[in-house]
């Protein structure tokens, strides 16, 4: 780790060279996580088409108010991430700090929501494994969609957590005056993280709590 | 350096169209609207993402490389769904006579 | 040699101190310098060592394998036995030796100095994924150490998922985080070709090593991910019966297939583009002649990356696909073997009316040509549907991707190692045995390899440890031939060893190769690679430069 940090490191020419490099990696890195993420919404999208009903049913075993709410406030958390970049790439230390701040209380409260969601599924015995029971037509083909409903939003959320780590580390850094009008790279290109962790959930929503819902 | 700093404003503007296209998706779901319902609900879906993608994640101001590295990604995603899905929607086609395959 | 602005005398690459260069071997000797080093050399030769350690593991796998194909009868261990040994060779073999052998060894060390940088673009995230990559491999080792894993290196459902009573979780987990390696280094190398290219080099101006892992890297990037989700999935529905691959309740085994090939079959071309790229560079230099074709070899490279996303049903005809599906898959299969084979008349030409000289490096890649073709053919048979019901799951199948695997991309990278020894040690490899173990591998490999082309026509399942007894005498055959070849691969180990202490101190250009790495930076080279940023002038392999007429 470099003592002073906005300063170049040795192998690149300039501080230009070194942003574009950067940005570049965290896209690169992004792209892994599409395909990632691409192969749950494949076997997602194998057995909708397989189980039609199934899907009909297990969603609405999903609370739609919840996941909207949900959903709006991630998209909370998108706007004040991008404000906090922006502050970052002006230079003003305080305000960076203070969008941060409210990014991961909004991350967090998604994440509390969600954890009322899942208590309420186990407390049902529609977690998928041994316990599940349901009383329903098709149970073991709501058994696969609850499954990918736990798994897709699980993974998200874990890609939340580590987004409100990287966040947590953000905040130290802009605290101790890392970031300037001239370096700000880690605060942009977390926010791209945060952004893709948003896009992911805009896909999540629809897919899993809007099936049939007529 | 000299990049571009997005102004406040886009960003406002672009959280409200984002919280309007939710609620408009958790409406539309409650219309029959037969087929439709998909069309719509990952249309605006995927509007959402674009509206994210080049005005919070800046593509818009960016170069065509880091374009070309996400319409890749994509393109990619892309050929799993579409070519995974062949297989499980044809499999009624070209389907060898009864009697004639022990894979049957 | 006019490739630049700065054309070093041999004893300005290096600063002189007493006698000895300083270079990167020397700039710290603590057990500390090397492994919290950021230097990609350093890293390369961490990697070296891993992966050669994973090549023995994997290979005494193969020791018992053929040792038990010895007899008909499954006399050696029993069938559940062999299934764990055939599944270790795999994966050892493909995760922990193949897929980061070329890249993380040669791309690493060389990439940087062939495109004039002091580095990769991420050096620390290069330093990550060795430690990555060993503790994955630590992972499989202890999966192997408490009792072997027996689903075949595929991890097919619901053997994987559910029946299965072997390690699956830990090798799972070790296979997972190596992948996260892999990914980890596509990623560094495309930033760094992208951006990090010395003044004057155009991306058409690029040694073809560098196209051929840029190519990788997009491989990587891409497909890796896939089968990292696969699996975090078998893992979840082995420990938690979350039910999507259980057949009893609805779950499709062919959802896991796909998504594992998906990543799977171009892995194969991760494996063998660096080869290729490798091949590229000591053909034109051992003919001592440009390189035939450049634009189109470093076009083939890609073309390869992106059609070889589009053919992985091919490993799936006989599972049930639908066969229009598998009617796709087989057309667009025979696309993929054109540029590869554009690869191979390219190389042919170069050799055509070149002043060829045949060390060790070119008898490696001649080699590589011939059995690459083989193999690649063979390939075609299999991508045919009705000749792939019959040999699907025989051993024409595992004849065919050890043609491709050991003989092409194991000789690259045997290749490459001998003619990049002087560039990363500074020693000379002694060329009398490095020629005599060639050839004992070129032939320890075709008496292993071949026998299986025709056992697998006539019917030998493969992963089978018993089998008819007239199969006897080519399998016989076969395991001599793999005790050669494995005395084959030994001898290289030894005087590569040998040379670091007693080895002929090289010059910097032993060759006389044409490329930044060689006329630019010492032997071995200093930290920084370069006391001069390079500034390129002229096309790649200029080795009949132009004669102006007046």
């Amino acid at each position: 780790m470099a003592s002073q940090p906005h300063t170049l490191q040795h192998h690149f020419e300039d501080l230009e060279q070194q942003f574009e490099s950067s940005s570049l990696g965290m896209w690169a890195f992004l792209v892994t996580e599409i395909l990632f993420f691409g192969g749950l919404f494949t076997g997602y999208l194998v057995y909708r088409t397989k189980f039609p009903e199934a899907f009909h049913l297990g969603s609405s075993l999903l609370d739609v108010q919840l996941g909207a709410i949900n959903t709006a406030v991630l998209i909370c958390s998108s706007l004040t991430m991008a404000l906090a970049v922006y502050w970052a790439q002006k230079g003003d230390k305080n305000k960076i700090v203070l969008f941060l701040s409210l990014t991961i209380v909004l991350g967090a409260a998604f994440l509390g929501v969600k954890a009322v969601e899942y208590s309420h599924k186990i407390h049902h015995h529609l977690l998928p494994g041994d316990g599940f029971t349901f009383e329903g037509p098709f149970a073991d083909q709501v058994r696969i969609f609850l499954s990918f409903y736990f798994t897709m939003t699980g993974m998200h959320a874990f890609h939340m957590v580590i987004g409100i780590g990287l966040m947590i580390y953000l905040i130290v850094r802009a605290r101790q005056g890392w970031y300037s009008s001239e370096y700000n790279t880690p605060v942009e290109m977390i926010g791209l993280y945060w952004h893709f962790v948003d896009i992911v959930w805009i896909y999540l929503f629809p897919l899993l709590y809007l099936i049939g819902r007529h | 350096m000299a990049r571009h700093i997005v102004p406040t404003r886009v960003y406002y503007f672009i959280f409200i169209a984002l919280l309007i296209l939710t609620g408009t998706t958790v409406w539309v779901a409650f219309i029959d609207l037969g087929v439709m319902n998909n069309v719509v609900a990952l249309g605006i879906a995927t509007l959402k993402a674009m509206l994210v993608v080049l005005y919070f994640m800046h593509v818009r101001y960016s170069s065509k490389l880091t374009w070309v590295y996400l319409a890749a990604g994509f393109l990619f995603l892309v050929i799993l769904l579409s070519f995974t899905m062949s297989d499980f929607l044809t499999r009624h086609l070209l389907a060898v006579p009864q009697g004639w395959s022990l894979l049957q | 040699m006019g490739t630049a602005v700065f054309n070093p005398r041999e004893d300005q690459l290096a600063e002189h101190t007493n006698g000895s260069t300083k270079n990167y071997l020397n700039a710290g000797f603590s057990a500390k310098s090397w492994l919290l080093t950021i230097d990609h050399k350093r890293i390369a030769i961490l990697y070296l060592l891993s992966i050669t350690f994973f090549f023995f593991i994997g290979g005494i796998f193969a020791v018992l394998i053929r040792l038990e194909l010895l007899t008909p009868q499954g006399d050696l261990m029993q069938a559940e036995t062999y299934n764990k040994m055939f599944t270790m060779h795999g994966m050892v073999m493909i995760f922990f030796f193949l897929i980061p052998s070329i890249p993380a060894v040669l791309g690493n060390f060389l990439i940087p100095l062939m495109i004039g940088a002091k580095d990769l673009a991420f050096p620390r995230l290069n330093l990550l994924s060795w430690y990555i990559y060993f503790i994955g491999g630590l992972f499989t080792l202890a999966a192997i150490v408490f009792g072997g894993v027996d689903t075949g290196w595929t991890f097919y459902t619901p053997h994987s998922s559910t029946y299965s009573n072997t390690n699956v979780i830990l090798a799972a987990v070790g296979v997972f985080v190596s992948g996260f390696s892999s990914i980890l280094t596509g990623l560094n190398f495309l930033v760094t070709i992208h951006k990090m290219r010395a003044p004057g080099l155009t991306w058409f101006r690029l040694p073809l090593f560098v196209w051929a892992h840029y190519a990788t890297s997009i491989i990587q990037v891409l497909g890796t991910p896939v089968v990292a989700i696969t699996i975090v999935l078998v893992g979840l529905e082995r420990l938690f019966h979350i039910g999507i691959f259980d057949p009893k309740l609805g779950g499709d085994p062919l959802l896991f297939q796909h998504l594992f090939w998906f990543y799977s079959h171009p892995a194969v071309y991760i494996m063998i583009l660096p080869a290729m790229g490798v091949i590229s560079e000591i053909v034109t230099c051992f003919a001592k002649k440009k390189i035939f074709g450049y634009s189109f070899i470093a076009f083939s490279s890609i073309a390869i990356a992106v059609l070889g996303f589009l053919v992985w049903g091919h490993h799936m005809f006989t599972s049930g696909q639908s066969n229009y599906a598998s009617l796709v898959f087989s057309f667009l299969s025979f696309l993929v073997a054109i540029p590869s084979a554009i690869k191979v008349f390219n190389w042919t030409a170069t050799l055509y009316k070149g002043s060829v000289s045949y060390q060790a490096p070119m008898l490696y890649a001649i080699g590589f040509i011939g059995l690459f073709t083989i193999g690649g053919l063979t390939g075609i048979f299999l991508g045919t549907l009705a000749v792939d019901v019959h040999v699907h799951d025989t051993y024409f199948v595992v004849a065919h991707f050890h043609y491709i695997m050991v003989g092409g991309a194991i000789m690259a990278y045997l290749g490459g190692m001998h003619f990049w020894w002087p560039k990363i040690t500074g020693r000379l490899y002694p060329e009398g045995w490095a020629r005599f173990s060639s050839l004992v591998i070129f032939v320890g490999f075709h008496l292993t390899f071949f026998p299986q082309f025709i056992v697998g026509y006539l019917g030998m399942p493969r992963r089978y440890h018993v089998y008819p007894d007239e199969f006897q005498i080519l399998n016989v055959l076969s395991t001599a031939g793999a005790t050669i070849l494995g005395i084959g691969y030994l001898i290289p180990l030894i005087y590569f060893l040998w040379s670091l202490r007693y080895g002929k101190k090289s010059s910097t250009n032993p060759w006389n190769a044409k490329g930044l790495e060689w006329e630019q930076a010492a032997s071995p080279p200093i930290k920084q690679n370069f006391e001069v940023t390079p500034v390129v002038l002229e096309d790649a392999y200029e080795y009949e430069p132009k004669v102006w007429l007046k």
